[in-house]
């Protein structure tokens, strides 16, 4: 087998067994709560015979390995379009009976789900081709002028906390010039241009904060490959500039550009949920901090699951372009 | 190793007497002399911060949740800063906020570093299935962002400031146990590893004596950017109403209370700037402790160039 396939298929493996197990650790989360479930969600006053059937309608009566597979099937089963759930979220069941106006956690979480890849995919957009320019030209100019303010700037940027760059954001944008609006509470159907309008400042935000890590990093590793032996070989060679970036310094510069933006789109995942509460933006990242506070736990998990596959995804999309166009790997000796 | 130079031969005698030829204050000079400007201002903004942390009741001029009748003062008079919406004094409240989050960050911090750092220097002189184990746990708890295990692990267990300081030390040990393996790997090769070990020292006793010693400068750094995640962290689950609970006063949990005020900017420019103190005051000691932490990167390194 090719190495490169082989590779690539052991990674895919593993990003698997990452995902397997990583869903389990989420699942059984719930197993660790201290007390009885039923009972702290009823409320004390709860009869027996309420928490035995709330148990019961939950599934908490099952073993927990049948719990595991019916939660994972209704995930699986919901990826492919079907109807699936995750279970009922906990709000809206009344500790003194009541009707039922639970809601399936994939109705919450689905729409607010598309809010989200719109901000995060915003975002990138603006902050992937900005920060790559910044610190390719950083790396070229090292010790100018010009790299010692970007750098300077962006270390700044990168110890401010999200909801201090967002307040800011907020201050000098919306509060004194009145440009975009503070709030960005997406109506279900606004037009696509009144979504970017309203998702400006949230997106500017998240584009501030990962630029700067994106920039650092992306200078840092092109300081280092124009720093090897071959590179300066081609320089000694009279070889222009263009081609030594082009043809010999991109090739394997590859690699550690796309770790560099897959990472920062896995941080975007975790920055969205702060900067989504700051401008009240219907996102899973806002869900989630609402469900934790009430400890809506089915809503807690199917955002926490969503949150990681992300995250895992990223990664292992990252590692294996980084594997397919590692030059070494494609011509081996 | 009781009493050095009493019985034969000690080396950590015959290195402090070539250590004793400059005093402690003669060093600490020598290395503030050659001090970059940032490295400075980062040092002062760390001290100071830490004297108000320390200082804080006898600093602020009302107490941390004493309630006076006048919600959202306006800033000046009575209280500098005005009050927060039930009438608390803000100026008291961001003086008692460096004790409260700086000291439940560095206790967080000082928590991860005890657990992960000493599994990882176990770990890497045990190599073995111990070893694998814990490298492979690892392996997935990192594979979920640290903000959203934070999140499940707060829903299940309630937000307190004692189950956060808990839950985000283990969730950071496994940082600290990364680079505390990796460091100490290179280190129990040495002779003088194995040395102890023929001599029948006890796992403790080389990693404390033999081992901690020597990755100490790297250990020093990363617990200076730790702590800025963890402060960072812990401020952001404040902001979001999950980490320290209140009356308790919080930088995080004050921006969350006067957010509203930042809407008043073109009628009452002190009024917008309320939330930003705390706000700032995070990113101020975020930004001087990298500062510092760059500095001393690039001195224990021997770097010059700043990446």
């Amino acid at each position: 087998m090719h190495p490169v396939i082989r590779t690539v298929l052991q990674r895919l493996g593993l990003g698997l067994v990452t995902l397997f197990v990583v869903s389990l650790i989420i699942f059984s989360s719930i197993e660790f709560l201290p007390g009885d479930f039923g009972q702290a969600i009823l409320g004390q006053s709860a009869l027996p015979e309420t928490v035995a059937a709330f148990r019961a309608e939950l599934g908490l009566d099952l073993p927990m390995h049948e719990r595991y597979f019916d939660w994972l099937g209704g995930i699986t089963r919901w990826s492919n379009n079907c109807a699936g759930d995750m279970g009922n979220s906990f709000s809206g069941r009344g500790s003194s009976g009541g009707a039922d106006r639970s809601r399936p956690v994939i109705d919450l979480i689905a729409p607010r789900l598309a809010n989200t890849l719109f901000l995060a995919s915003m975002a990138a957009i603006i902050a992937v081709p900005l920060s790559l320019f910044l610190g390719i030209t950083a790396a070229l100019y090292r010790n100018s002028i010009y790299d010692r303010t970007v750098n300077a700037l962006t270390l700044t940027t990168i110890s401010f906390p999200e909801f201090f760059v967002a307040y800011l954001l907020i201050l000098i944008l919306s509060s004194f010039t009145k440009l975009f609006p503070s709030l960005a509470n997406i109506s279900p159907d606004a037009t696509f241009w009144e979504r970017v309008y309203l998702s400006a400042l949230p997106a500017l935000t998240l584009t501030l904060v990962i630029v700067a890590h994106m920039m650092r990093m992306t200078r840092a590793a092109i300081i280092n490959l124009m720093a090897s032996p071959y590179i300066e070989m081609a320089n000694l060679k009279g070889v222009s500039k263009a081609q030594v970036i082009l043809q010999h310094a991109l090739p394997n510069a590859w690699a550690p550009i796309v770790n560099v933006i897959a990472f920062n789109l896995a941080y975007l995942v975790v920055g969205v949920v702060v900067v989504e509460v700051v401008f009240v933006y219907p996102g899973v990242g806002q869900l989630m901090v609402d469900a934790v506070t009430t400890r809506d736990v089915p809503v807690v998990q199917g955002c926490a699951m969503i949150f990681a596959a992300t995250y895992i995804l990223l990664n292992l999309f990252a590692d294996i372009i980084s594997i397919i166009t590692n030059p070494r790997l494609l011509h081996p000796r | 190793m009781s009493k050095a130079g009493e019985q034969g031969y000690s080396a950590a005698g015959e290195v402090g007497q070539i250590k004793a030829r400059r005093t402690l204050k003669e060093n600490i000079w020598r290395g503030l002399k050659t001090a970059p400007p940032t490295a400075i201002f980062g040092m002062a903004v760390v001290a100071i911060y830490i004297f108000f942390a320390i200082f804080a009741p006898l600093l602020a001029p009302h107490g941390e949740s004493e309630i006076f009748p006048m919600s959202y003062a306006p800033w000046g008079g009575e209280f500098v800063f005005g009050t927060d919406q039930l009438g608390r004094d803000i100026l008291s409240r961001l003086i008692y906020g460096a004790q409260n989050t700086i000291g439940i960050a560095f206790a967080t911090t000082l928590l991860a570093f005890a657990i992960g750092g000493s599994l990882g220097i176990a770990a890497a002189i045990n190599r073995g299935w111990v070893d694998t184990l814990l490298s492979r746990s690892v392996d997935v708890l990192m594979a979920i962002p640290s903000l959203i295990f934070a999140l499940i692990l707060l829903s299940m267990f309630g937000a307190s400031a004692l189950n956060l300081i808990i839950i985000i030390a283990v969730l950071d040990s496994t940082r600290v146990f990364r680079i505390s393996r990796a460091v100490s790997l290179n280190v129990v090769v040495m002779d003088y590893v194995e040395a102890a070990k023929l001599r029948g020292e006890g796992l403790g006793w080389i990693m404390r004596r033999e081992i901690l010693p020597n990755i100490m400068p790297p250990l020093v750094a990363e617990f200076g950017l730790r702590f800025c995640f963890v402060f960072l962290t812990i401020a952001s689950l404040s902001f979001l109403g999950l980490g320290i609970q209140p009356p308790t006063a919080d930088w995080g949990s004050m921006v969350r209370e006067t957010a509203g005020l930042i809407q008043f900017a073109e009628y009452d420019i002190t009024a917008a700037l309320t939330p930003m103190l705390p706000a700032a005051a995070i990113a101020l000691l975020t930004v001087a402790v990298n500062f510092v932490v760059d500095w001393f990167l690039h001195k224990s390194s021997g770097l010059k160039e700043g990446h």
